[in-house]
């Protein structure tokens, strides 16, 4: 393997790693936290929703699947610029 | 590949939309044809038995069209499956009896501990796209013990990962044949020990002839008439009883209307109790916080995991074209998957509020006794010992303490609950059907695959050709499928039980194993041995001492997320074993690093 090849996939991996580092610290404010303090977050309200109820049933829900989108099209645009592109 | 068979998948594959667009139209015709005959006068048996055996007959017909005698197609689909098929398929893999019969029922009962699963069967999709997926399809494995086994080399760990995988996914399926013995009992009006071996008949023609590729392109299928089968009867409902044309965004009032109503009535626990049945006692949504909060993000973790270590899945992905394909796929599977887990909120809270609220037409608590008692649903689900409505405090009045339901026929009566028309109620028993048939035919797969793959070919005889690994694979299949029919005649666990012991199984076992892997070059053949036999072999302890009342649960962890034991375990011991031990050698740390780059060719060949 050249030098070249060698350095974009170093470089390659450590967007990959902090794209994914990222991904995981949202994922988990929405996973754990949020539900965590659903009894504090119902003092509020949205869309008619108490707000801790929201998150529960739908609002992180519709995160996780948008945070899936998210990463992807970064993914891609990672892969695109340095992938070794055999 | 045969030319025959080359060219039969080949002007498939280029049709996909239209093949599949037909099929949903041709469903909708029959589910109005349906309608019609109803309207004629057919009984509601005559239109449920057709139901069923209208599904499964265009089930049974794409396994036949499927059947091949490739490995690389019986095995991975010939990794032709593009993302947004592969995403369907995945969903209907994953929602199994349980999410689409006794999800709405759980969170009806529950409350806020019980929506710990619906964040954690659908979080869980996060951590399959960014920690596995993507890598496992570039290694080109068939099986998930194939990458275990690859990545760390030797026969004991592929041997380990087999085991786990068949603890995991046998304790699923039998829950899964147990649906859908109920559900074709119910239906076809046969006994609940024929239902059983109905169903199986009906899952075993889906997978046999083409494996992976038949149970792919049944699975869309199912995933169609499951995911029509829950949305048609909440929208039909919610517009019936005047809740809005799409609920899911404005039943916010409807929750907080049901906890006055809930602090009005009070939750009071039943009088006399009744076997089979429960009354309402948990407040819709009240979290406490504190240990109440510990419970929830438990059970979501576990559930998580589990989700991104079970193999039934995880196989599923390996099945796309490429590696972005699989990303993209997850991307769609969650998708997909969150269209029936934020309608099931929705669809127990407005039934929840159906029944409850005294201003509206189908309440039924501070209704009149003899009123209820003979309301049409009332009487036929009393009549199976599936719902209980006592005067037990001799008032003439229905107290919320006096209604009593079994969780899981909250999806199955609601149709019934909100007046609509018995088509619907076969249209949900198909997609019960469905939900279930589906599940079963990937776990079965899998535990068939890693044996014939890993434990037969693998492990026992490397040299066995094409012909002797697909007959084995088969017989197999039939051999797990009786054994799993046979228990589940038993009836030896609830549903929901059997559904968390597999995630916590599949994540104390092989999650760090996996992700490992990937993740951390270091980890090494000593490392994930010890990973597996630790971690599975602490959660499966902790289960049979709490589950048998051998022992206090720890801080509230129950044995429904008993792998919030084993995975610590699990990592521990394989990063202290790891670190102890030599590492790897330099061309498995180089195999690492091809894992990571998402282009080029897979490790393992196209076929291995």
């Amino acid at each position: 393997m050249t030098e070249d090849k060698h350095e974009k996939r170093r470089i390659h991996w450590e967007k990959t790693r902090t794209t994914t580092f990222i991904v995981l610290v949202i994922w988990f404010v929405f996973a754990f936290i949020l539900p965590w303090f659903a009894k504090d977050l119902n003092a509020m309200s949205f869309l008619g929703f108490e707000l801790g109820y929201y998150f529960v049933v739908q609002g992180s829900l519709i995160v996780f699947v948008l945070l899936i989108l998210f990463q992807n099209l970064r993914q891609d645009a990672i892969d695109d610029e340095y992938g070794s592109g055999n | 590949m045969s030319v025959e068979e080359s060219d039969r998948s080949r002007s498939f594959l280029d049709n996909l939309g239209k093949v599949y667009g037909v099929y949903t139209l041709g469903f909708l015709g029959f589910f109005i044809l349906m309608a019609i005959l109803e309207q004629l006068g057919a009984g509601a048996r005559t239109i449920g038995i057709l139901f069923l055996l209208f599904t499964i007959v265009i089930y049974a017909g794409i396994g036949w069209l499927s059947r091949t005698s490739q490995v690389d197609a019986y095995y991975v689909a010939g990794r032709q499956v593009p993302a947004l098929y592969n995403g369907m398929a995945t969903a209907a893999d994953w929602m199994s009896g349980a999410s689409f019969v006794a999800l709405a029922g759980g969170i009806y009962f529950g409350g806020y501990p019980y929506l710990g699963f619906v964040i954690g069967w659908t979080g869980g999709y996060v951590l399959v796209n960014s920690l596995m997926a993507p890598y496992l399809r570039k290694f080109g494995c068939y099986t998930v013990p194939d990458f275990i086994g690859t990545r760390y080399g030797g026969n004991l760990a592929r041997f380990l990962a087999v085991l786990v995988l068949v603890v995991a996914s046998f304790t699923y399926v039998t829950a899964q044949i147990n649906a859908t013995g109920t559900i074709a009992s119910r239906a076809l009006g046969i006994p609940f020990g024929v239902g059983v071996w109905f169903g199986l008949l009906g899952i075993l023609l889906c997978s046999m002839l083409g494996g992976m590729r038949g149970v792919t392109w049944t699975q869309v299928a199912q995933y169609i008439v499951l995911i029509i089968a829950y949305l048609v009867p909440v929208i039909w409902m919610s517009n019936v009883q005047g809740f809005g044309v799409i609920p899911h965004f404005s039943y916010g009032d409807a929750a907080q209307r049901i906890a006055e109503l809930e602090a009005q009535i009070g939750l009071q626990p039943a009088a006399e109790a009744v076997a089979g049945v429960r009354v309402l006692t948990t407040p819709h949504f009240d979290p406490q916080g504190g240990l109440d909060s510990w419970k929830f993000v438990t059970l979501a973790f576990a559930m998580m995991t589990g989700t991104a270590s079970l193999p039934h899945i995880l196989m599923r992905y390996f099945t796309t074209p490429s590696v972005r394909a699989a990303r993209k796929s997850v991307g769609f599977s969650l998708f997909f998957i969150f269209l029936l887990y934020f309608t099931a909120p929705a669809l127990a809270t407005l039934t929840k509020l159906q029944l409850l609220d005294p201003t509206l037409p189908t309440a039924v608590v501070g209704q009149a006794f003899d009123t209820v008692a003979n309301l049409e649903w009332v009487k036929n689900w009393s009549a199976v010992g599936m719902l209980a409505v006592q005067d037990q405090n001799g008032d003439g009045i229905v107290q919320l303490n006096e209604f009593f339901m079994r969780p899981d026929i909250v999806v199955l009566a609601t149709p019934e609950i909100a007046g609509l028309p018995y088509v619907i109620s076969g249209l949900v028993a198909a997609g019960g059907m469905a939900a279930a048939m589906s599940t079963a035919d990937g776990l079965l797969l899998a535990i068939a695959n890693a044996l014939s793959h890993d434990l037969y070919y693998k492990i026992i005889d490397p040299k066995a050709d094409t012909r002797i690994r697909l007959i084995v694979a088969r017989v197999l299949l039939i051999v797990i499928g009786a054994a799993g029919a046979l228990v589940a005649s038993m009836k030896l666990t609830g549903i929901l039980g059997a559904v968390a012991w597999a995630f916590c199984f599949a994540g104390s076992g092989l999650f760090f194993p996996l992700v490992l892997g990937i993740w951390w070059k270091r980890a090494n053949r000593a490392g994930a041995i010890a990973g597996m036999i630790f971690g599975f072999g602490s959660g499966s302890w902790y289960l049979y001492m709490v589950y048998n009342g051998l022992m206090e649960p720890w801080l509230g962890v129950d044995h429904l997320r008993f792998s919030v034991i084993g995975m610590p375990v699990s990592l521990i011991a394989m990063v202290v074993v790891s670190l102890m031990t030599a590492e790897p050698d330099e061309e498995m740390q180089a195999m690492v690093d091809e894992v990571r780059d998402p282009t080029g060719p897979t490790i393992l060949g196209q076929e291995h």
